[in-house]
């Protein structure tokens, strides 16, 4: 649905040229939600806007639905811009119109009749459960409604793409995960392409199916949600990960030294991700059942969902004789879930007495 | 005071009502597209064009250096021209119009400067051209604004129209001076300081409040 070929842009600024694009290289495939996590000035709004060519791009190609918009005449792009559905971080709504004519207003531009007008925005209105609201004016909703009607404002022309520009680092928590929830709503009902900006990993792990990572003008890691969060490559992407997903030890062992051998008295921390099916399975239980010498400590557990799959995490700490836990780890080995040993750590009581 | 007085008094409130009404309505027309021209030619705008743009507002600024009195003497030659005259009401109107424009001009320009760019991107994002941007995101969302903007102009022009009062346009100015000063009439005087006051007032009074309708912000 959207391609990008090795996208450049340059902008000219007294301290020499700026180099925001470095060669992109993007295939959004149709029906996906595609999430591009950057942090600020990693070039993710150039990027957005090149797709919609409200940045010509330097150099490189965009394609959307297989019309190549870099060959485009300025009147030629105007007329392929209302299959592009865009909302914004501020909401850019008209102030001076209300929330019906703001949502009629591509309609408008587009020089359609008034009733096929309210034929089209009363089923907007509708969805995005404004209908009471239809004759106020913006600076009388909240944030999360003023999101709304730029939302109906972008599907008012049936585009077959929508991008959002950090749609929703202006609003709290409780609405950011409603706003989310009616874009992957409409992305389901639709079947719209949705492409969307954000620093913010937890948007990434609620609607997207895929990601990429741009950092300093080049994507440096893309791929299915899944695979990044759980199996992610670069410092940059880890960061942003760290966020959601704790990496620190449980209190108790914290700061202690961390050996590579064993000795006794000494727990073996083990980091378990389950992913898919295996987050259901008892492969914990199975290992007390099989090593009754083995003990084991939960000292961290997670339950989360990415894209819709079960993905646990949890950190562990096995005591025992020796020869016990390496054949444990061979059976968690045999287990479809990743671990990673820590290393043998005492706890910060036991070490003192 | 005299009833032929009041009927004077009367019929200058007419001339300046007149002239005021007259000369912004046509300032306005051109003053409105001028303050369009020369904030989306500016840089970064929808329709740069730099040279044209500090070509424009090099004029602007000429003409807004010029003092009234002045202006009102030096175009003597360009008002004969255009209205065959260089004494009276409707003589005076041209150089009312030729210094208001730009003033509104530079006025409606800073109106627009406020609409948000990213207004403008929604519009652009959505197909829109750049007349479609002018009349239905610029103007607009800087209604509230212009219209504040204008009533300042009215109001200076209230004060310039009783200035060419004094080379002949007639109106309150006229009065003032031909009856209240050389005549030696304060009361003259004095009746067309408050006609003028009130005027004002009343101006300002009817921006205000259209400038409030308009603002949904």
């Amino acid at each position: 649905m959207i391609k990008l070929s090795q996208i450049e842009k340059t902008y000219a600024t007294p301290a020499g040229p700026l180099r925001a694009l470095k060669g992109i290289d993007l295939n959004i495939k149709k029906g996906e939600i595609y999430g591009i996590i950057g942090l600020s000035g990693a070039g993710k709004s150039t990027l957005v806007r090149c797709i919609n060519m409200l940045e010509r791009p330097t150099r490189g190609k965009v394609f959307v639905d297989g019309r190549e918009l870099t060959a485009m005449s300025d009147s030629e792009l105007r007329s392929v811009r209302k299959d592009i559905g865009m909302i914004f971080q501020h909401f850019n709504l008209l102030s001076s119109a209300t929330v019906y004519d703001n949502i009629a207003f591509p309609l408008r531009l587009a020089g359609k009749g008034e009733d096929a007008i309210r034929a089209k925005v009363i089923p907007l209105l509708k969805l995005v459960g404004l209908e009471a609201k239809a004759e106020q004016y913006p600076s009388q909703l909240s944030g999360g409604q003023k999101q709304r009607v730029g939302i109906a404002r972008a599907l008012a022309s049936e585009p077959k793409v929508l991008l959002c520009d950090e749609a929703t680092s202006a609003l709290d928590p409780q609405t950011t995960r409603s706003i989310l929830d009616l874009i992957k709503s409409i992305n389901e009902r639709l079947h719209l392409t949705v492409v969307v900006i954000t620093h913010e990993m937890q948007v990434i792990k609620d609607i997207c199916d895929k990601v990429a990572v741009l950092d300093g003008g080049v994507i440096t890691e893309q791929g299915t949600v899944l695979d990044v969060f759980t199996n992610p490559q670069k410092d940059i992407t880890k960061e942003f990960i760290s966020v959601l997903l704790s990496n620190e030890l449980p209190v108790a062992f914290r700061g202690g030294l961390v050996e590579k051998e064993y000795s006794e008295g000494a727990y073996l921390l083990l980091r378990l991700t389950f992913i898919g099916e295996s987050a259901d399975e008892p492969v914990l239980a199975g290992m007390i059942r099989k090593f009754p010498e083995v003990e084991c400590t939960m000292l961290f557990g997670q339950l989360d969902q990415i894209s819709g799959q079960p993905f646990g995490r949890m950190i562990v700490g096995l005591t025992g004789p020796q020869q016990q836990i390496d054949m444990a780890l061979g059976y968690l080995a045999a287990q479809e879930l990743r671990e990673e040993v820590i290393g043998y750590v005492r706890r910060h009581g036991a070490a003192a007495g | 005071m005299s009833e032929d007085m009041v009927l004077l008094l009367g019929k200058a409130l007419g001339e300046t009502v007149y002239m005021v009404a007259v000369s912004m309505t046509i300032a306005t027309l051109l003053g409105v597209p001028l303050g369009v021209l020369l904030h989306t030619t500016a840089k970064g705008q929808i329709l740069e064009a730099a040279a044209l743009n500090k070509a424009v507002g090099a004029v602007v600024n000429a003409i807004r250096s010029i003092p009234f009195i002045i202006l009102m003497v030096a175009i003597i030659p360009l008002t004969r021209l255009l209205v065959g005259s260089a004494i009276g009401t409707t003589a005076a109107m041209v150089p009312l119009v030729i210094a208001s424009v730009p003033f509104i001009g530079r006025q409606v320009e800073t109106s627009l400067k406020e609409v948000p760019y990213g207004l403008i991107e929604a519009a652009q994002a959505m197909g829109a051209s750049p007349a479609q941007i002018i009349f239905r995101v610029l103007l607009p969302e800087s209604m509230p604004s212009i219209v504040a903007q204008l009533t300042t102009v009215i109001i200076s022009l209230v004060g310039e129209s009783a200035m060419a009062g004094a080379i002949g346009g007639g109106g309150l100015g006229d009065l003032a001076i031909r009856y209240g000063y050389q005549r030696f009439r304060p009361e003259v005087m004095l009746a067309t300081v408050v006609i003028l006051i009130i005027l004002v007032q009343l101006v300002q009074l009817a921006g205000n409040t259209l400038a409030r309708k308009l603002d949904k912000r």
